[in-house]
Parts: structure tokens; C-alpha cells; sequence
């Protein structure tokens, strides 16, 4: 099938990101990525874990004081609104409605950029205290885990607004749509990702 | 870029195809050409162990000089050069083994290619300023955090850079071999180099993130004040070699794997014969692939983990022995009854037996425990992963160049030079290693580069290092062997060694760009076997009437990419003493976002190869 063909709502394919061969093997291809991120995301969750409360003799941050769970609470409905509406996004997708698709992505964007205003204004308050990246093993592997989640947002944000920005004009078609699925399957891992920092970073800091 | 034909090319052009190329096979040139070039690089500093070595109280290498060639000759070896060359051979050989236009993402495994090339000579450019890196391969934090002067620095980006590009290229292989398997091709129909790269890939993809955090933490405590291996500030530094080794212990097996692919092909080739158990093969390359993640304590016995853990890793250790076990008598059930032809690379597989079994009974004396602490950090350790390293995947690196040299380069090699290089360098290799055991029982400790007469150890450091001068001499020989076939530029033609059973040999020569044609019918285990034992002449059945071939454009974005990652790599270094660093690192980064986003803005469909242009053009056969 060539990928710069017209479409029709009914002569769209049920999967249209594995429609042509390069969809296909770039879908393969993203959830090996995912695979090599989960391990990643293991090895930064271990280290932390290992480091956790550990720092300089008469340290005075500890997880316990320092997290705060109403602000992570805001920050992980955000993001798991972001999923479901990228979700939405998907299923717009499929069924070859663009103009619903690109709305659900942008709604996906905005929830995103506030949790990540969230994130920015949680950093900045850990440093104003004195807990910066440097201050101890904890802070550092504290702030390298989530940050680099964070940074995982930032990329995922870019991603979707230059696919949005790109393909504003033209519409569906099986070559952008291997990258919108990808792009949504992105989104949904760091969703997956942080439901791990709420609970190990967050809920079992706190408890 | 929509050139199909252009037929006469001026050097300028034929450079630009070459920086430009997503073509596997001209990939696969890239990688030989690079990885021999670090593997001559990292030969020379061995023999400059090996001089300093000769006699006792030797000072042609100073203390801190001899640490740093040590630490680059195991880095350069391990990463810049076996890696590369078994890339080399697994983008030459796997698409047409399993009948693939190409890899399945063309524009990554150019990509891959030159974040590992950015990134080895970025770490071989620490030689121009203030030193290399001198903390061992290894680079334990404990010693590496220590370490003035920016080596480890080098050591940490250069290796960030090259493992981006390792970890894009084993993604890249493993879709490849899913997915792009020629009709017929099922999983227990693939040849054995083509299982054996589909399982290293796996391992890749695995091993390497641990590896990339590793180095983060190296990169952040070293260069961005972090405190993960600062003790005093709460960090541990066993966290390093536990990341280190649960990436180096499989990376072994993601060389040692591939050259067992090689060795299969080559011993059911010029045995003439079926390969031996081909079933169990696979199932012995699966199981080790999966044992490989389990056992990287065993490189950390002496820490103190403690006996419950000792234990564990120890007996994980020793069963690997088990599907390597099979592996050696399918081999040598595939010789039985055959008629077995003695080639260069034939001599290699058959070299490669001994030594490796050696390499692996020795592996089995370490997996002991208690034994272990006798032996860590001594001469043995250097003996046993020489003759793994060496008697397992440089013999079958130079086993592989002389069996597919024709597949690569339309040319064969000089059989009685490969015979010379192969008496040299297996000769050699025993020389220099096999006395190494008994160095280490006697008690001589490994990166030392000093050691002191009348301790018994000066006769067998001599002999170990005539040993060296003569892997030197067949080195030199097989690279006269090289420019010599090349300079005589007899095409080898279609299947040159005869009895060729796989895929690859099916294909004309020289290789079309596009490789066949029409999408081969593959009906069974050696395919190109059955198709001669059938009686055609043709070569292969098709599963696909002629038509339109789709192709993908060349790109220059990679190279714009990993130079973006380079240019970065040197602001990190140098951002805590200048005042341009931090500038320098956000620009390289911006140069590699940029290059990406244009990749992804600008519309990339490739282009068609027309049906009628390839019935005028025979594909360049014969």
C-alpha cells in the first residue's frame, strides 16, 4: 500500500499504523525501544532505592519531610488525564476524524505542560530549601530519576506538537500515521513510568 | 538525492556515497574499515604492554603511561574494535540471509554507524590533551573518581556516544530479522549467524541502558558535582560495578555469540554437511543469551556480597558450560562424516575449538568461588578472557573476513596468505597467552607494569611476548593479503567457494544495491543447498513476480547528528573550568535536536527502482 495515498473515513485500514511496511517495523521497532527504556527506568529506580536517605553525616533531608503528597497527587491525575486523552486521540485516529484528533492532542499537550509546570515548581522549591542536585547521594539520584522522567516529558511535548504542527495542513495519511501512534505509545510509557515514581518515589517516601 | 544510475563516479563522489550511505552493505564496509583501524590502534598498545613487559624491571613505559595504554588497549578492543567488526559482518550478511531488501531502518544503522565512529575518536582524541583514560576498562568508580585530568571524562562521553550508536543498531537488527524475513523464512529455517545476531541484538538491547546510566552517573559525578559514588556523601561505589558488569558480562556474550554464528557456517560449509543439532543450537544460543544476565556478580566475588550471593552466582556461572557444552560437540558431530575441505576459515573454526574450550574450562575454574579469590586480579583472569576474547571472536572475525570477504568485496582472498596469517597469528597467540595462566598461579598480579627479577617470572613474560611480535606479523600479513586482492581485483563471482548453503552465496555477484531482485522462495534449512541438490540453475525460486523496488534516499543527517553529540560531549568536559563550555554543550546538543527535527519534519517516502529499469539493467550480474 503506498503511504501517500487519499483515504477515505471508510477506505481507512482498521490499523493504519501497521499498514505499510515502515509503519510496521516501526512499530516493532518502538516497543523494543520501550523495552530497552523499561530497563533504563529499572536501573535509575534500583540506584535510587540504594541511595535513598543516604547522605553526609547529620543530613537533614529526608524523604519523609521533604515530599509532599497533595503536590504529586495534582501532578499524577494531570498525567494520567494526559494518557486517556491521548487515548481519545488514538481512537480518533482510527476511525480517520483528524480535526478530533488533533483537538485531543492538544488537550494532551496542555495537561502535560502543567504537570511539567508542576515538576518545575517542585525543583525550584527543593533547591530554594537547600536541597539541590549536589546536596547528598539522595538529592542526586533523586533529582536524575525524576528529572529524568522529566526530560522524557519535555521530548514527548516537542514530539507531539511538531507532529501536530506538521501535519496541520494535510491531514491522515499511512505516513504520519505510524508516527502519531508512536508518539501516543511514547506518551503512554512515561505515563507508566511516573504511576512507578508516585509509588516509590512519592507514596513510599511519605509513608 | 534520487540518483539510481550513476555509473562513472569521481572519488569526491564516491566519499560522499560512503558519508551519505544507508545502504547495509556499504555500512558494512564502514564498519570493517573503522573497526580495523581501532583494532590496529588497540594492537599497537598491546604491544606496548607487552614490550614494557619483556624483562623485568622495564622502563619504556612510565607507571602512569603504562595505565593508560592498558585501560585503551581493553576499551579500545572490546568497544571500537570487536564490536564494530562483528557489526561489520552482521549488516553484510544478515539482510541477504534471510533474503531482506535492507535493514529495516536504513537511516539508523547509518546513524548507528556514526555515533560509534563520533564517539571512538572522541575517545582516542584524550591522548591530545591531558592523557587517557587510566582506571582500566572497568574504570571502578572508586579508582575512576580519583583519576586527574579529563581521561575518564573522555572514557565516560566517548563510550556514551558509541553505546547510543550500539544500542540504535541492535534495536535495528532485531526488527530486521522479526520482520523482514523472505516467504518460507520461518524462525527454525534461519541460518545460524542470523539466530546468533537476532539473540546478541536482544542482549544489546538489554545490556546496554544499564551501561548508558552507568556512565550518566560517571558523567554527572565527575563533571556536574553529583554524589552517586561519592562516599563521603552517601554514594556507594559498588553501584558502578554492579551497572558495569550487569552490561559487561552480556556484552561478552554479544561478541562470543555472533562468532559462534560464523564458526556454524563456517563448519557446515566446508564440512559439507547439514549443521549438526541445528535445533538445539538455537535453543543453546536462546539459553545463553538468558544465563548471560544472570551471572555478572561472578566478576565481583572478592567484594563481599557475601556467601549466599557467591553461591548463587557461582553455580548461574557454571551452567552456562552446559549449552556452550553442546554447542562444542554439535561442531564436532557437524565434522563427522563430512567432507571436510581445509580452507583458510575452515583452519580458523578448527583452531577455534582448542582454544576456546581452554578459554571456557578456565571460566569454569573461576566460577568457583573460593578459587576465585585466589585467582581474582592475577595473570590467570588475563589468560582466561585472552583466550575467550582472542581463541573465540578474533578467530572468528578473522575466519568471517576470509569466508565473506567475496560477499563483501567480490574478491577472494589469498588462500596461502590466509594460511601464513592463520599459523602466525594462532601460534602467536598461544605463545603469549597460554604462559599467562601459570604467570597469574604464580602469583604475578594483572595491570601491573612493572615486575621485579628473581621472582621466576622472566622467562615465561619473554616467550609471552615473542608470542605478541608474532599475532603482530600475521596481522601485517593478512593486511598484505588485503591489499594485494584488492589490487588484483579478480571478481570472485557467484558462491566461489562451492558449497556455499545459505542465502547470501544465492545472490549474484557483484551484489545489486537492492540485493535480489525478486524476494526469494525459501523451502527449507539451507536454502541455496536444496535449490542445487534440486538442480537449479537458476539459483533460488521466487515468491514475487518482478515489480517496482522501493528504496530509501541517502542521508547526510546522521553524521549532522552524532557531530551534534561530539561537539556536546566536549562543552560537558570543559564547562567547569571555561567560560564556553556550557555554551558548547547546549549548541551540540541544539545541532543533534535540530538534525533530528528535520528528519522528522521533512517528508522522507524514498524512491522506485521501475520494473522495466531492472529487466534492461541484469543487476549487475556477472
Amino acid at each position: 500500500m503506498s503511504s501517500n495515498q487519499k483515504f477515505t473515513p471508510h477506505s481507512w485500514p482498521d490499523h493504519p499504523e501497521k499498514a505499510t511496511a515502515e509503519g510496521k517495523n516501526k512499530v516493532t521497532g518502538f516497543w523494543l525501544f520501550l523495552g530497552g527504556e523499561t530497563v533504563l527506568f529499572a536501573t535509575l529506580f534500583a540506584t535510587y532505592l540504594a541511595l535513598k536517605d543516604k547522605g553526609p553525616s547529620g543530613m537533614k533531608f529526608t524523604s519523609q519531610e521533604l515530599f509532599e503528597l497533595p503536590l504529586a497527587f495534582v501532578m499524577t491525575m494531570l498525567l494520567l488525564t494526559s494518557s486517556l486523552t491521548s487515548v481519545y486521540a488514538m481512537y480518533h485516529m482510527k476511525s480517520y476524524n483528524f480535526k478530533a484528533m488533533q483537538a485531543w492532542l492538544s488537550i494532551t499537550v496542555l495537561l502535560g505542560l502543567g504537570f511539567l509546570g508542576l515538576e518545575i515548581y517542585e525543583f525550584t522549591e527543593y533547591v530554594h530549601e537547600g536541597f539541590g542536585f549536589s546536596q547528598s547521594a539522595f538529592s542526586t539520584s533523586f533529582f536524575t530519576l525524576v528529572g529524568t522522567h522529566g526530560v522524557h516529558v519535555v521530548i514527548g511535548l516537542v514530539w507531539i506538537t511538531l507532529l501536530m504542527l506538521r501535519n496541520s495542513k494535510r491531514g491522515l495519511d499511512l505516513y504520519n500515521a505510524p508516527k502519531y501512534y508512536l508518539a501516543s505509545l511514547y506518551w503512554h510509557f512515561i505515563d507508566v513510568v511516573w504511576v512507578f515514581i508516585f509509588t516509590v518515589v512519592y507514596l513510599m517516601g511519605v509513608m | 538525492m534520487s540518483s539510481v544510475a550513476t555509473k562513472k563516479k569521481g572519488l569526491g563522489a564516491h566519499i560522499w556515497d560512503y558519508i551519505t550511505t544507508v545502504d547495509h552493505k556499504k555500512i558494512a564496509h564502514l564498519y570493517l574499515v573503522a573497526g580495523t583501524l581501532f583494532f590496529v590502534i588497540g594492537g599497537i598498545e598491546a604491544m606496548l604492554i607487552r614490550i614494557q613487559l619483556a624483562k623485568p624491571d622495564n622502563d619504556f613505559l612510565s607507571a602512569g603511561l603504562f595505565n593508560e595504554v592498558m585501560t585503551m588497549h581493553g576499551t579500545t578492543m572490546i568497544f571500537l574494535a570487536a564490536m564494530p567488526l562483528v557489526f561489520a559482518f552482521m549488516n553484510a550478511i544478515v539482510p541477504l540471509q534471510i533474503g531482506a531488501r535492507d535493514v529495516a531502518f536504513p537511516f539508523l544503522n547509518s546513524l548507528g554507524f556514526w555515533l560509534f565512529l563520533f564517539g571512538g575518536v572522541f575517545l582516542n582524541l584524550s591522548w591530545f590533551f591531558t592523557g587517557a583514560p587510566d582506571a582500566g576498562w572497568t574504570s571502578y568508580a572508586s579508582l575512576s573518581l580519583m583519576s586527574p585530568g579529563h581521561g575518564i571524562d573522555f572514557y565516560a562521553l566517548g563510550l556514551q556516544i558509541s553505546g547510543a550508536g550500539t544500542l540504535i543498531s541492535g534495536i535495528n537488527f532485531l526488527v530486521t530479522i522479526i520482520n523482514m524475513r523472505a516467504p518460507g523464512m520461518t524462525y527454525m529455517r534461519m541460518p545460524l549467524f542470523t539466530w546468533t545476531a537476532f539473540v546478541a541484538s536482544a542482549l544489546i538491547l538489554f545490556a546496554f541502558p544499564p551501561l548508558t546510566i552507568g556512565l550518566f552517573f560517571m558523567i554527572f559525578d565527575r563533571m556536574f558535582s553529583g554524589n552517586f559514588f561519592v562516599h563521603t556523601m552517601g554514594g556507594n561505589t559498588i553501584i558502578w560495578e554492579h551497572l558495569f558488569w550487569i552490561f559487561g558480562h552480556p556484552e561478552v556474550y554479544i561478541l562470543i555469540l555472533p562468532a559462534f554464528g560464523i564458526f556454524s557456517e563456517i563448519f557446515a560449509t566446508f564440512s559439507r554437511k547439514r549443521l549438526f543439532g541445528y535445533p538445539s543450537m538455537v535453543f543453546a544460543t536462546i539459553l545463553i543469551g538468558f544465563l548471560g544476565f544472570m551471572v555478572w556478580a561472578h566478576h565481583m566475588f572478592t567484594v563481599g556480597l557475601g556467601p549466599t550471593a557467591n553461591a548463587i552466582f557461582s553455580v548461574a556461572t557454571m551452567a552456562i558450560a552446559v549449552p556452550t557444552g553442546m554447542k562444542i560437540f554439535n561442531w564436532l558431530m557437524t565434522m563427522w562424516g563430512g567432507s571436510i575441505k581445509i580452507t583458510t576459515p575452515m583452519l580458523y573454526a578448527l583452531g577455534f575449538i582448542p582454544s576456546f574450550v581452554a578459554g571456557g574450562v578456565t571460566g569454569i575454574m573461576q566460577a568457583s568461588a573460593p578459587l576465585d579469590y585466589q585467582l581474582h586480579d592475577s595473570y590467570f583472569i588475563v589468560a582466561h578472557f585472552h583466550y575467550v576474547i582472542v581463541g573465540g571472536v578474533v578467530l572468528a572475525l578473522f575466519a568471517g573476513a576470509h569466508y565473506y570477504w567475496p560477499i563483501m568485496f567480490n574478491q577472494m582472498l589469498n588462500e596461502t596468505l590466509g594460511k601464513i596469517t592463520f599459523v602466525f597469528f594462532f601460534v602467536g597467540f598461544h605463545l603469549t597467552f597460554f604462559l599467562q595462566h601459570f604467570l597469574g598461579l604464580m602469583g604475578m598480579p594483572r595491570r601491573v607494569a612493572v615486575f621485579k627479577a628473581g621472582q621466576g617470572l622472566d622467562l615465561f613474560n619473554f616467550i609471552s611476548t615473542i608470542g605478541a611480535f608474532l599475532m603482530a606479523i600475521g596481522v601485517i600479513i593478512l593486511v598484505i593479503n588485503v591489499i594485494i586482492t584488492a589490487i588484483k581485483g579478480v571478481p570472485a563471482g557467484r558462491d566461489p567457494w562451492e558449497d556455499g548453503r545459505t542465502l547470501e552465496w544465492a545472490i549474484p555477484q557483484p551484489i545489486p544495491f537492492y540485493n535480489f531482485k525478486q524476494t526469494p522462495l525459501i523451502r527449507g534449512l539451507d536454502p541455496y543447498w536444496i535449490e542445487k541438490m534440486d538442480g537449479n540453475k537458476e539459483g533460488m525460486l521466487y515468491a514475487e513476480p518482478l515489480s517496482d523496488i522501493h528504496m530509501p534516499n541517502n542521508s547526510f543527517i546522521p553524521v549532522v547528528m552524532s557531530f551534534g553529540f561530539f561537539v556536546a560531549a566536549f562543552g560537558a568536559m570543559f564547562h567547569q573550568e571555561t567560560s564556553w563550555g556550557l555554551y558548547v554543550l547546549i549548541g551540540g546538543l541544539a545541532i543533534t535536536a535540530l538534525g533530528m527535527i528535520y528528519r522528522s519534519v521533512k517528508d522522507d517516502h524514498g524512491y522506485y527502482i521501475k520494473k522495466e529499469d531492472l529487466l534492461d539493467d541484469k543487476g549487475g550480474k556477472h
